[in-house]
């Protein structure tokens, strides 16, 4: 808030002297407007980004009609969405009806409040970040209970139940793994977490304390995608079994809320992964933080490494939802309390040890050694199957033609 | 406790080969036909809509007889005995006028055994599949016309008219493959 204020004295310098509700005003309702058209907007893209990662996993084309490769297929579907009637069926309980797509949407939007940026691109750097993220996350569910109950109709109470069975499990492993960085860190605040893994690649925490930390990575990227009811864990609006789970009620406008309200949900874990493991708004490499460009001089390029980060967590989001089926209920809970409870409780524990102990408070030895191998060698292999599936299209392509 | 490490360990590694198909998926080549735009080469001989030749019809109704399922409708009289006339392609006469002749095809059930006893190769199945329409008595195709132009002369004259010497001894020419259209 204290960079808005600047900005804005910057921008207009007579505002210092305006008065104090008018400056409160405009820099809160400001960077709350920038964040939300951002936000808004971001369903586009990633509703998009998913038809097409799906059809092309699936070798087929996917949304190419609309606009110049389809770019524009979402907003067509969005106006579509908006300009359908809202059906109230006749025994739902009309205030909850209205009330739950803007609660979940509430849940998804909200912890963008405290997602750093960049140095100071931050809408408000609270104390208590991560436990904030975490608490508002969960007030979409709260909303999806409510859709289920107010709908009046068995699948939906189905689905409703089943996200309130699957959050209450997998907030505990979410919440044990989200312990380990604040535990390192020993800051509560999204800011100073991403500010302690500075250093590069080898120092994000990814690859701190080396076989632990990627094992925390992996079961807080597991536990939020079951939190975020993506598949394959989204058996509250299951389609084989349960029609559309909570939201089958809905049409229209509210629709369109649960769909954004999913993919920012989806955005907001992405983010909060990368700020808590893959080191926020810091580039791989320090001098890729402000790269020095000719005319233009230092680029800030917080950002973007933010951007990329979280966009890359959101593929591979999309990437485990055309890869794996849907999970059965018991297999779902046996995941959550049998295995990844487990390895968090583990995680919890040792770590706490290891920062405790003054020889690893700052990671092994060899940590700084492994991780720029190990990016490279992911990396080198997913080419590897990228020029084998390119080499593989050249031979169809010749055997058709034979 | 081995066999939970090796549990855990199985499900993850194989999410991670799952994930290596995918990716390997997302970079070939997409099957889709965008069909209306493309489409596929149809093999040779085909059997789509029915299509008749009205002025090759002899009116013989072989393929009213031919048919399984009853589709085509013949109407055909005497044509009067002052009148002109006239032959079919391969050189039949044509002896009776066709009034009526319709195909009903949403009945047809494109077994092409209309097309073999057909002695001027006048009714075939053309490759023609895009024909659904919205009312299905327009599935019914009315082949006769009013104002069909014969021909008046003998071919098989004017063949022998026009090649004297280079072919004395057949009389008609090659007639039209039965069947099909590739």
């Amino acid at each position: 808030m204290d960079a808005t204020y600047e900005y804005l004295v910057w921008l207009l310098p007579g505002a210092a002297q305006w008065p104090a509700w008018l400056v409160v005003t405009i820099i809160t309702a400001l960077p709350a407007l920038a964040c939300f058209t951002f936000m808004a907007m971001g369903p586009l893209i990633y509703v998009y980004a998913e038809r097409k990662v799906s059809a092309f996993m699936q070798d087929r084309i996917g949304p190419n009609r609309v606009g110049p490769v389809g770019l524009l297929q979402t907003l067509a579907d969005t106006i579509k969405l908006l300009f359908k009637e809202a059906i109230f069926p006749k025994k739902v309980d009309r205030k909850l009806f209205v009330l739950a797509p803007l609660l979940v949407n509430v849940g998804a939007f909200m912890p963008f409040l405290v997602i750093p940026w960049g140095g100071r691109l931050q809408p408000a750097d609270l104390n208590v970040g991560v436990f904030y993220v975490v608490a508002i996350a969960s007030l979409s569910t709260v909303g999806i209970i409510m859709a289920g109950w107010a709908s009046n109709n068995k699948y939906s109470l189905f689905g409703a139940m089943r996200s309130a069975a699957q959050i209450v499990s997998y907030e505990i492993p979410t919440m044990m793994v989200l312990l380990v960085p604040v535990m390192i860190v020993g800051s509560l605040s999204l800011k100073d977490i991403t500010e302690a893994q500075y250093g590069g690649l080898s120092n994000w925490f990814l690859f701190r304390y080396f076989p632990i930390m990627p094992v925390a990575f992996v079961v807080f990227f597991v536990a939020g995608l079951a939190e975020t009811n993506r598949a394959p864990f989204d058996i509250p609006e299951a389609e084989s079994e349960l029609v559309a789970g909570f939201h089958t009620e809905y049409s229209g406008f509210f629709f369109a809320c649960f769909f954004m309200a999913e993919y920012t949900e989806m955005f907001v874990l992405s983010a909060t992964a990368s700020v808590l493991f893959l080191g926020g708004y810091l580039a791989p490499h320090p001098a890729l933080q402000y790269p020095h460009l000719p005319f233009v001089g230092p680029v800030p390029m917080g950002w973007f490494w933010l951007w990329f980060k979280a966009w890359s967590l959101v593929f591979v989001m999309m990437w485990l939802r055309w890869t794996l089926p849907r999970s059965r209920v018991d297999q779902l809970m046996h995941i959550a309390w049998k295995v990844l409870l487990p390895i968090a409780l583990v995680l919890v524990v040792v770590v706490g040890g290891l920062v405790l102990w003054p020889a690893t408070a700052g990671g092994f030895f060899w940590d700084r050694w492994v991780a720029w191998p190990l990016t490279g060698l992911l990396f080198a292999f997913l080419l590897y199957v990228m020029v084998r599936a390119l080499q593989w299209n050249r031979r169809r392509a010749r055997e058709l033609a034979a | 406790m081995r066999q939970w490490f090796k549990d855990v360990w199985e499900g993850f590694f194989t999410v991670l080969v799952g994930m290596r198909i995918t990716w390997r998926h997302l970079f070939t080549y997409p099957v889709t036909l965008q069909y209306p735009t493309v489409k596929w080469p149809l093999p040779p001989k085909s059997r789509m809509r029915l299509f008749m030749k009205f002025e090759d019809c002899i009116g013989c109704g072989q393929c009213v007889r031919a048919c399984p399922v009853n589709c085509i409708s013949l109407k055909a009289e005497k044509r009067p005995a002052d009148a002109p006339p006239i032959w079919a392609a391969n050189g039949q006469p044509i002896k009776l006028h066709v009034a009526v002749f319709d195909i009903d095809m949403s009945l047809c059930c494109y077994c092409n055994l209309c097309t073999y006893p057909c002695p001027t190769n006048c009714i075939y199945m053309t490759p023609e599949y895009e024909f659904a329409t919205s009312d299905l008595t327009q599935h019914l195709y009315r082949f006769a016309k009013k104002d069909a132009v014969f021909i008046t002369e003998d071919p098989r004259k004017k063949a022998a008219a026009a090649a004297p010497a280079e072919a004395p001894a057949s009389p008609a020419p090659p007639a039209k493959p039965a069947g099909g259209v590739a």
